[in-house]
């Protein structure tokens, strides 16, 4: 395996080298050198191939090791337990992705064992050990076996909860026996800290896994060798111990887990049965089990069924499985960020899996697009069509073309290729890029999309170095970097002419909701000083982006604040059957000439409609009012409507309430989700054409149908932000926020995007927020920079190992200045004949971004169940072609998860478990379809906090510290009642306090006296003066600056009834409208997959 | 005959009224061959200083189907406190009031000398006066000043508690709500689209609160609902508001690229006018003052397209039915005419372009609705400008001369009949038993709507006389009309004005030279030329000459005293010597003839002549020449190109244009500058004397005529030239170098032609 492995990564990058050499090494080399010393996880992933193939193996080794080990720790079974094998091979540890194949085979069978989570007493056979990540298993079968034998589970779990010191104790012992072991077997290169991790992963796979999850609260014993290296080591104690729940299953296991650990650890043997004579006979002993068990399973699984989102079959059965043993997202976070935060990474090699999103690393574009542009679900492509469908991963990009960068990342260079324009491929149309091949000595350019070979032309012409590398390629970023800017000629301008610079519109619902609430006025206030913070490009003086208001009820009335008037002049216009702008000169106003004019207007709006009693809005006319004037001006822009209501005058567009919770759960409810009438498509058709999108912020009272309203907004590249029951008393910061946010972020107007892989594969299906007039050019009327494009792309040949697949997205578009460009990003990904290969260059979060996207885009036209299965099926499909194909042969009882992929359960569960596809009773309609838009355009990091929200502990950390504090799994198990927590998922955040908090802390911070004296439902912490309250203020702030939307506070007390609601939100647990814990769902997915299997 | 001319004139002034025969036949047949129609020219409100109008209200006679109201000719029984209605003969009770009645003590109405009587209403609400102004913004920046200004400048004429609304539009409707305070605020309609009057009301807001009748009238102007106030504000309280709004106007922003007009939605926005007045203010006196720069080039009511290149309908086009927009335009007006009418409104129109404004498809709104109707050249001329202003001119007691929703009824004695009436009304569609089944102008009624009209409105009305000849009239019998005419005083009090007339009737047999002599061959003229020029709007040019002459020709043989088949026999007595003459002039005027005239100038000269009195009428027939010259006082002269003389200065009055030609020799005596020495003063004098008297009748005019100075040679000269009788043309050489008059260049006949044929046609036996 291993030589196998580590072969094919040498020769695909045999190509890169040469070309490479020169500054690949040398980065690299800085680079590893000292990380491998230090940090050997950082280099981990990325560096790997390149270490592999530079000489100092030594120090790739060491790096790789380490990198193992975090992954490991989260599934560690699988890997570990190949990693026990390939223990030295280094090749495992570097490319992470390699480890974990090599690991998976032997390593992972954590099947089996999960399947005692079903309610099965009968599971309790030994046999749970041998389980997953063995550990998993183990513990499983522990569990049972522990339960059944002493019912205590429950009481055990009370039990367990304080102990949590014991159970690590016990758990770890064992565990730490086993790592002893494996430790001297393999983890002799690696460097304890890393080792550790990486020995649970790669080595012991069954039983480091074990050891990692249950022990978590072993940790304690571990940790010495692991603490060094690992927060994961930590982190794992600290659940367990902190949840209650959690531990009570665990508690009886203790001692027998340690035994199974040891039993799982036996699977792994198998496979390190030269190394590791010692686990065997436990292995064996938990194969045996396992076995038995799995018949078990199968009865037990039929509880299937309840995963299906009724959890009602399993009530009270006692947990077989520890939710500690199972892969934690906040373990592989937490090792992906040690490993791969602290140094750069270098886009310069083809294939290579980027950290994960919620790690903080700068990027070096090299020659490939920076991850912040795109993302792929895998790096690795299969060769041909028969493959990728055996395996079922889907193959996408997640494109955010016009992603933000950190202050230390230069956004990308301009290019001007004067009046000839860009260069491009003749045939296939692609934009010049670091992969086109100059041949006959720079005459000539062979394009890399379609190989067609096209003349230079002479006022580009350079010479050729001897590599076949033009001279001056480093001079020029079209030629030496994965992502830069074209300026666009006229012959890319609509209607052949530049553009006039963009406009924004502001449109006001002034109808009595809107007055009542306050909007209209806190609004018109806030717009005197926003106005000055137009986003302009580079360093632009003052912003090019003219402006205009309108506001509206059931007619519209505009307003004319050209400067040279005394006072502003408002327009009326009743005809909303037929909408039209009355007027040219003075709607459209730069900002600083019309100042007094429009300063007097916005004082006045409020004023003119206080005593307004019109209830009724239209809301049709008012986007095509906008599109109108832009039309008028011919220039693009974008919309800000502020709408309180649903549109009920009589005009086009008007909606009548069709909310009906009956249809949940029947095949109409996809109605819910599409919009009313047609109306509302093809004005937004209209609106793409013009350039006109339009961002839309709701303030309902109740229904306002946001399936309908927010179509526009969605197909026009717009935002669509919701304040429900809107008061400025309680919601005016995040309006205010979110508005301030969403008018000076930089934005790209009447765009098109366009992306062009090399033969073989080709872009078949788009998700996002845009129109398609035809099936290959995303048209976007505006574009930010968070809006995302997930691609999807499909083989229609055969992809040569050897040139790999390269993407390239070109994004034409219209900058804020005006100005008309052309954004390209290149990202070359590796292609595979070996199934492996693929599994080992996953990247579960992009996955999930897809995923949800593609269940969210089904409801449309399918019955929600259906979606869900849909899911639930790919996944198991995904997972199963791994186990067969890549794993090494084990029981069928074992749940074995490659390593890229070990999340996947927990995480399409969360899917699963979203409000759109599985609603809640408080779940309105409306909610439902707004998130359903908003994931649409969502980022990987986006979704990926969406659906499993990160929970911080407030008071763990000391109060020093500066970071974030490690979060902690989404589980009320987790939660400490003598704690703090703060749970976000992008759009929420909860301060959750525990009861037993203490008097000071409550007094620091809320600045009551008791427990009992904190309002639930605050919204807003006091100011004050104590290292406490800044630092949660300071986090609550940093939170909320990571996030492209302003998160409400909500204090939630324990045992209050706003408690339900935060509930909601500890997605590993089993959800009140029916969604399945983590762990049920784990074992009704090793259950489809043995399904599939057999 | 002084005595009849006395009679004539002193009826007149007195009660406003010229009848074409001031004695009537007896009987139908005999009236039907006297040719011209028993007719009369009313002016209703004729300007009556002495006048006041009595302070109660008309007693009225009993009979539904009558209601005569007391006067004159009614017999009284002062012992009954009866009285005898003269039309009806039902015998009414004097009303309570009328207690003290005596022979000595008797009401004004029942003196003669009151035949014409006002009397004033007290009861209902005094609406205030309403004035809504329309203005076309698609002029030129010097025009578009000029008329601000003009406008600024009305609303200091305006009562101060008249409603003022304002309108403007271009590509765009506007509606401007004058209430509002910081900010301007104005409702905006698409140019292009036709909307009902519910609609209209609907988006400006205006359907719920639009005050019924009942709800308005107790209350104040002020305390009316806030909807109907959005738009029509008192002057006094918003003219600095308005003032400014006006002002800050722009020309309409939309561009117009090279080639096109600019797109002028003029017939939405008239639309919108009555609409908005029809919501809010219906059956009270307003105003619509339509201001326009430009024909109509889009929506409804549209009459050329925006493509310069395709000009304006011409009456070459209209004849070979070319003019594509012109039905659906005029359609549209008419149909917004009526709404008006309907709604007691009237539509002044004052268009100022150098081409044609669409007068012809928009006529009907001034026509029907007794507005203004007033064409020039550019508001930033002083045609304009005075004649905006002339139109705020009070009278002697310090009233605007307008009245508002007038109501004419005319109410005959038996023997009469009803037939029409032609003037600046709309038929009411009151059936009665007075009312003809033969109708001249718009007939089939007794009442007629008139939303607009000033001191000098006159309207033509046609009578039948439908006695049978075997039912003879006894001696001395008077037939009797009376004209009620209900309005609303600019000083928004409700009035009735009754006019009662009686006149004698003459056996056409025995007493045909009386008849002859009441005839008033002026009154005639006019009234004949209103029959004409009313078929004309419907009728091929050459039809109605020809009836014209057929007319004319059977008046002569009726009236002229000739041998058969011997036309220097021919001899008409003096009430009929002019006749002829006038029907000469009238068939070369432009009211007749559209050679050389547009469409539009067309539909501005039948506009006028269709509403002024006698007087102004005739000189639209046949203007007036006046002769200046050192050989005596000024001296009017024939209207023949005999006249035309190289020392004089001749001052023609047409109406529509004043002319001043200074001969040959005085023009160069004006160059050599002669007027300049001190010796020749009295040239000095010659040439000012025209001018004094010129100004003195631009002073009065109204319309501002056009003003033109002009000398032998000059191109003005042809304003001249075309009017004058054409006795000395390049055909008749023999008067070249004679010292008489100048040759005109035309083949049109002479008049001294016209009469040689005329009497050859009417002693002919033939016809």
């Amino acid at each position: 395996m291993n030589v196998n492995q580590s072969v094919p990564p040498v020769p695909s990058f045999g190509q890169p080298q040469p070309v490479y050499p020169g500054y690949h090494q040398s980065s690299y080399g800085g680079q590893s050198g000292s990380t491998a010393p230090t940090i050997p996880y950082g280099a981990y992933n990325g560096p790997v191939p390149g270490y592999q193939q530079t000489p100092p193996q030594g120090m790739s080794r060491a790096p790789p090791s380490s990198g193992a080990p975090p992954a490991s720790t989260a599934q560690a079974p699988c890997g570990q337990a190949a990693y026990g094998q390939f223990g030295q091979g280094d090749v495992q540890n570097g490319p992470s992705s390699t480890v974990q194949m090599q690991r998976l085979p032997g390593s992972q069978p954590f099947g089996s064992p999960l399947a005692p989570v079903g309610n099965q007493p009968a599971v309790l056979q030994p046999y749970g050990p041998p389980l997953t990540s063995a550990q998993v298993t183990a513990q499983l079968s522990g569990m049972q076996i522990s339960g059944a034998v002493a019912p205590a589970p429950p009481s055990s779990g009370l039990g367990y909860g304080p102990p949590t010191s014991l159970a690590s104790a016990s758990g770890s012992f064992p565990n730490s026996g086993l790592y002893g072991s494996y430790p001297q077997g393999q983890a002799p290169p690696l460097s304890q800290a890393q080792g550790h991790p990486g020995i649970q992963t790669s080595q012991r796979s069954a039983p480091s896994q074990a050891s990692g999850f249950t022990p978590p609260a072993s940790g304690g014993p571990r940790l010495p060798s692991m603490t060094g290296p690992l927060l994961p080591g930590q982190s794992f104690g600290g659940p367990s111990v902190s949840q209650p729940n959690h531990v009570s299953s665990p508690p009886p296991q203790t001692l027998p887990p340690g035994t199974q650990m040891t039993g799982p650890l036996g699977p792994l043997p198998p496979m390190h049965s030269p190394q590791q004579p010692g686990y065997q006979p436990q292995q064996n002993g938990s194969f045996g089990p396992a076995r038995g068990p799995q018949p078990n399973y199968g009865s037990p699984y039929p509880a299937a069924p309840t995963f299906g989102s009724q959890s009602g079959p399993q009530p009270l059965p006692p947990k077989r499985l520890d939710p500690d043993a199972i892969p934690s997202p906040i373990q592989v976070i937490e090792d992906d960020r040690n490993n791969r935060g602290t140094e750069p990474f270098v886009t310069g090699v083809r294939g290579q899996v980027p950290p994960l999103v919620t790690t903080n690393f700068l990027v070096k574009d090299q020659g490939n697009a920076s991850p912040r542009y795109i993302r792929c679900t895998s790096y690795n492509i299969p060769c041909t069509s028969d493959m990728a469908k055996q395996a079922q991963v889907p193959l996408a990009a997640v494109i955010k073309p016009l992603a933000s960068l950190p202050p230390e990342e230069a956004s990308p260079y301009v290019v001007d290729h004067g009046e000839s324009g860009p260069l491009r491929c003749n045939r296939c149309k692609a934009y010049m890029c670091p992969f086109m091949q100059f041949i006959e000595g720079g005459r000539r350019f062979q394009c890399c999309f379609c190989s067609c070979i096209n003349d230079v032309p002479p006022q580009y012409f350079q010479h050729l170095d001897h590599t076949g590398k033009r001279v001056d390629a480093y001079d020029r970023p079209e030629l030496s970097l994965g992502s830069y800017e074209f300026l666009a000629t006229v012959d890319y301008c609509k209607n052949n002419k530049f553009p006039s610079p963009p406009a924004f519109i502001f449109m006001i619902d002034v109808s009595y909701n809107a007055i009542r609430t306050g909007l209209v006025r806190l609004l018109c206030e806030e717009l005197k000083s926003l106005l000055d913070f137009l986003p302009r490009e580079g360093g632009a003086e003052e912003s090019a982006i003219r402006v205009g208001f309108v506001t509206y009820n059931k007619v519209l009335h505009f307003y004319n604040v050209k400067s040279s008037l005394a006072q502003p002049q408002m327009m009326v216009v009743s005809d909303v059957a037929d909408m039209f702008v009355p007027l040219l000169d003075g709607f459209l106003v730069n900002i600083n000439e019309s100042r007094a004019v429009i300063t007097s207007l916005l004082d006045q709006i409020p004023e003119m409609f206080a005593d307004t009693r019109e209830t009724e809005t239209v809301f049709v006319p008012v986007i095509q009012a906008g599109m109108e004037a832009l039309k008028a001006a011919e220039c693009a822009g974008k919309l800000f409507l502020f709408h309180t209501s649903l549109p009920i005058a009589e005009a086009p567009g008007k909606l009548k309430n069709r909310d009906d919770r009956k249809l949940i759960n029947t095949d109409k409810e996809k109605t819910l989700f599409q919009p009313q009438t047609g109306a509302y498509q093809t004005l937004a058709k209209e609106c793409v054409a013009q350039g006109c999108c339009v961002d839309l912020f709701l303030f309902p009272n109740q229904y306002v149908d946001v399936a309908t309203l927010s179509v526009v907004p969605q197909l026009t590249g717009g935002s669509v932000y919701k304040y429900a029951c809107f008061q400025v008393e309680n919601d005016q910061e995040r309006f205010l926020s979110d508005l301030r946010r969403d008018v000076q972020k930089v934005v790209g107007f009447d765009a098109v995007m366009r992306v062009r892989t090399s033969t073989g594969i080709r872009a078949v299906d788009f998700f996002g927020a845009f129109y398609m007039s035809n099936t290959t050019d995303v048209e976007l009327a505006g574009l930010d920079g968070d809006k995302t494009v997930t691609v999807e792309f499909k083989h229609d040949d055969r992809l040569n190992e050897e040139s790999g697949a390269l993407l390239q997205c070109a994004l034409l578009y219209t900058s804020c200045a005006g100005q008309r460009r052309l954004r390209i990003h290149n990202l070359a990904l590796n292609c595979c004949t070996q199934l492996a290969d693929l599994y080992r260059n996953c990247e579960t979060d992009t996955l999930i971004n897809y995923m949800a996207k593609f269940a969210y885009r089904g409801v449309l036209n399918s019955p929600v169940k259906a979606v869900r299965d849909t899911l639930i099926t790919q996944c198991a499909q995904i997972l199963a072609c791994y186990r067969k194909n890549c794993a090494s042969p084990s029981s069928a009882g074992q749940l074995i998860l490659p390593e890229c992929m070990k999340l996947l359960p927990v995480y399409l569960n969360c899917v699963l478990k979203s409000d759109v596809l599985q609603p809640g009773a408080e779940i309105t309609t409306d909610d439902r379809a707004y998130v359903r838009q908003l994931v649409t355009s969502m980022d990987v990091a986006e979704t990926n906090v969406f659906f499993y929200p990160r929970l911080l502990p407030l008071t763990k950390s000391p109060i020093e510290s500066t970071t974030e504090p490690p979060a902690v799994r989404a589980s009320e198990e987790r939660l400490s009642n003598g704690d703090m927590y703060l749970l976000e998922n992008g759009l929420n955040l909860f301060l959750w306090v525990g009861a037993s908090v203490q008097q000071g802390v409550v007094q620091s911070l809320f600045s009551v006296s008791s427990f009992s004296q904190i309002t639930s439902g605050l919204s807003v912490l006091p100011v004050l003066d104590n290292p406490l309250s800044k630092k949660v203020r300071g986090l609550i702030d940093s939170l909320r600056a990571q996030r492209s939307r302003y998160m409400k506070l909500i204090v939630v007390k324990q045992e209050d009834k706003l408690e339900m609601l935060f509930k909601h939100f500890l997605v590993e647990d089993k959800s009140l409208s029916g969604g399945a814990s983590y762990v049920d769902f784990l074992c009704h997915m090793h259950k489809e997959i043995r399904q599939l299997l057999s | 005959m002084a005595t009849y001319l006395e009679f004539i004139q002193q009826n007149e002034e007195r009660d406003g009224v010229r009848f074409s025969w001031n004695v009537w036949p007896s009987s139908r047949l005999e009236a039907t061959r006297m040719v011209v129609p028993l007719a009369c020219l009313l002016t209703p409100l004729k300007e009556r200083p002495d006048l006041p109008p009595v302070q109660y209200e008309p007693v009225l006679c009993s009979r539904p189907t009558c209601k005569a109201v007391l006067n004159p000719l009614c017999q009284v029984d002062y012992r009954a406190k009866l009285w005898a209605c003269n039309f009806c003969f039902q015998r009414n009770q004097f009303p309570p009031a009328y207690g003290g009645i005596s022979e000595v003590n008797q009401p004004a109405e029942l003196m003669p000398q009151f035949s014409t009587i006002e009397y004033m209403i007290q009861r209902g609400a005094q609406s205030p006066l309403i004035f809504l102004y329309v203005v076309d913004t698609c002029l030129e920046e010097d025009d578009l000043q000029a008329l601000k200004e003009s406008l600024q400048m009305s609303l200091s004429l305006l009562p101060p508690d008249a409603l003022v609304g304002l309108i403007t539009f271009g590509r765009m409707v506007q509606v401007h709500e004058l209430s509002c305070e910081g900010i301007s605020k104005s409702y905006v309609f698409r140019g292009t689209k036709d909307l009902t009057a519910k609609q209209i009301q609907d988006m400006l807001g205006l359907t719920k609160p639009a005050m019924p009748m009942q709800q308005a009238r107790p209350v104040q102007p002020q305390e009316h609902p806030f909807a109907s106030t959005r738009f029509l504000q008192p002057v006094h309280k918003i003219d600095m508001n308005l003032t400014d709004l006006l002002g800050e106007l722009q020309r309409d922003p939309w561009p117009v690229t090279q080639g096109k007009r600019p797109l002028r939605s003029t017939g939405v926005a008239l639309s919108i006018a009555v609409g908005l007045l029809e919501g809010t203010f219906p059956n009270t006196g307003a105003r619509i003052m339509l201001f326009t720069g430009g024909p109509p080039t889009q929506g409804p009511g549209m009459v050329v397209g925006d493509e310069l290149k395709i000009p304006i309908r011409s009456w070459h086009d209209i004849e070979k039915d070319n003019a594509r927009f012109m039905k659906k335009a005029t359609k549209h007006y008419e149909m917004l005419a009526n709404r008006t009418a309907a709604n007691g409104h009237c539509i002044d129109i004052y268009a100022c372009a150098l081409d044609q404004t669409g007068l012809l498809e928009m006529k009907c709104c001034a026509n029907l609705t007794g507005g203004y109707m007033v064409m020039g050249d550019s508001f930033n001329t002083s045609l304009f400008k005075q004649t905006f202003q002339r139109i705020f001119t009070k009278d002697f007691n310090g009233d605007f001369r307008m009245a508002f929703g007038a109501t004419l009824d005319i109410k005959t004695s038996r023997e009469l009949k009803i037939a029409g009436a032609i003037g600046p009304c709309v038929s009411l569609n009151v059936k009665g038993p007075c009312v003809s089944e033969n109708e001249l102008g718009v007939g089939g009624t007794s009442q007629w709507k008139i939303c607009g009209l000033d001191p000098t409105s006159t309207l033509g009305i046609y009578f039948e006389v439908v006695n049978q000849h075997n039912a003879p009239i006894p001696q001395g019998g008077r037939g009797a009309i009376q004209f009620v005419t209900h309005y609303q005083h600019s000083s928004t009090q409700r009035r009735i004005r009754v006019t009662t007339i009686a006149r004698n009737w003459a056996d056409v047999q025995s007493q045909l030279r009386h008849i002859e002599a009441a005839f008033d061959q002026e009154a005639a003229a006019v009234l004949m030329a209103r029959l004409g020029v009313f078929r004309a709007e419907s009728e091929e040019g050459p039809d109605v000459l020809r009836w014209l002459d057929r007319q004319l020709i059977r008046l002569c043989q009726k009236f002229g005293q000739y041998n058969k088949e011997d036309p220097t026999s021919f001899r008409l007595s003096d009430s009929f010597s002019l006749y002829p003459q006038f029907m000469f002039h009238l068939r070369r005027s432009p009211f007749l003839q559209v050679f050389n005239n547009s469409p539009d100038e067309s539909s501005y000269y039948r506009h006028h002549f269709a509403r002024q009195d006698l007087t102004q009428s005739l000189i639209m027939i046949q203007p007036i020449l006046y002769s200046y010259s050192f050989h005596g006082p000024p001296e009017p002269v024939l209207l023949d190109s005999s006249s035309i003389l190289a020392d004089r200065i001749l001052l023609m009055d047409t109406f529509f244009q004043i002319v001043i030609y200074l001969g040959e020799t005085i023009a160069q005596w004006r160059k050599a500058g002669y007027q300049d020495m001190p010796e020749y003063e009295n040239f000095k004098h010659l040439l000012q004397a025209p001018l004094d008297d010129a100004q003195e009748i631009l002073q009065a005019r109204f319309p501002m005529p056009r003003y033109i100075n002009t000398e032998h040679g000059g191109s003005q000269a042809r304003f001249l030239l075309s009017k004058v009788n054409p006795s000395q043309t390049h055909n008749n050489l023999y008067a070249w170098g004679q010292e008489t008059g100048a040759p005109i260049l035309t083949d049109d006949v002479s008049l001294q032609v016209f009469m040689d044929h005329l009497k050859k046609l009417a002693v002919s036996s033939a016809c």
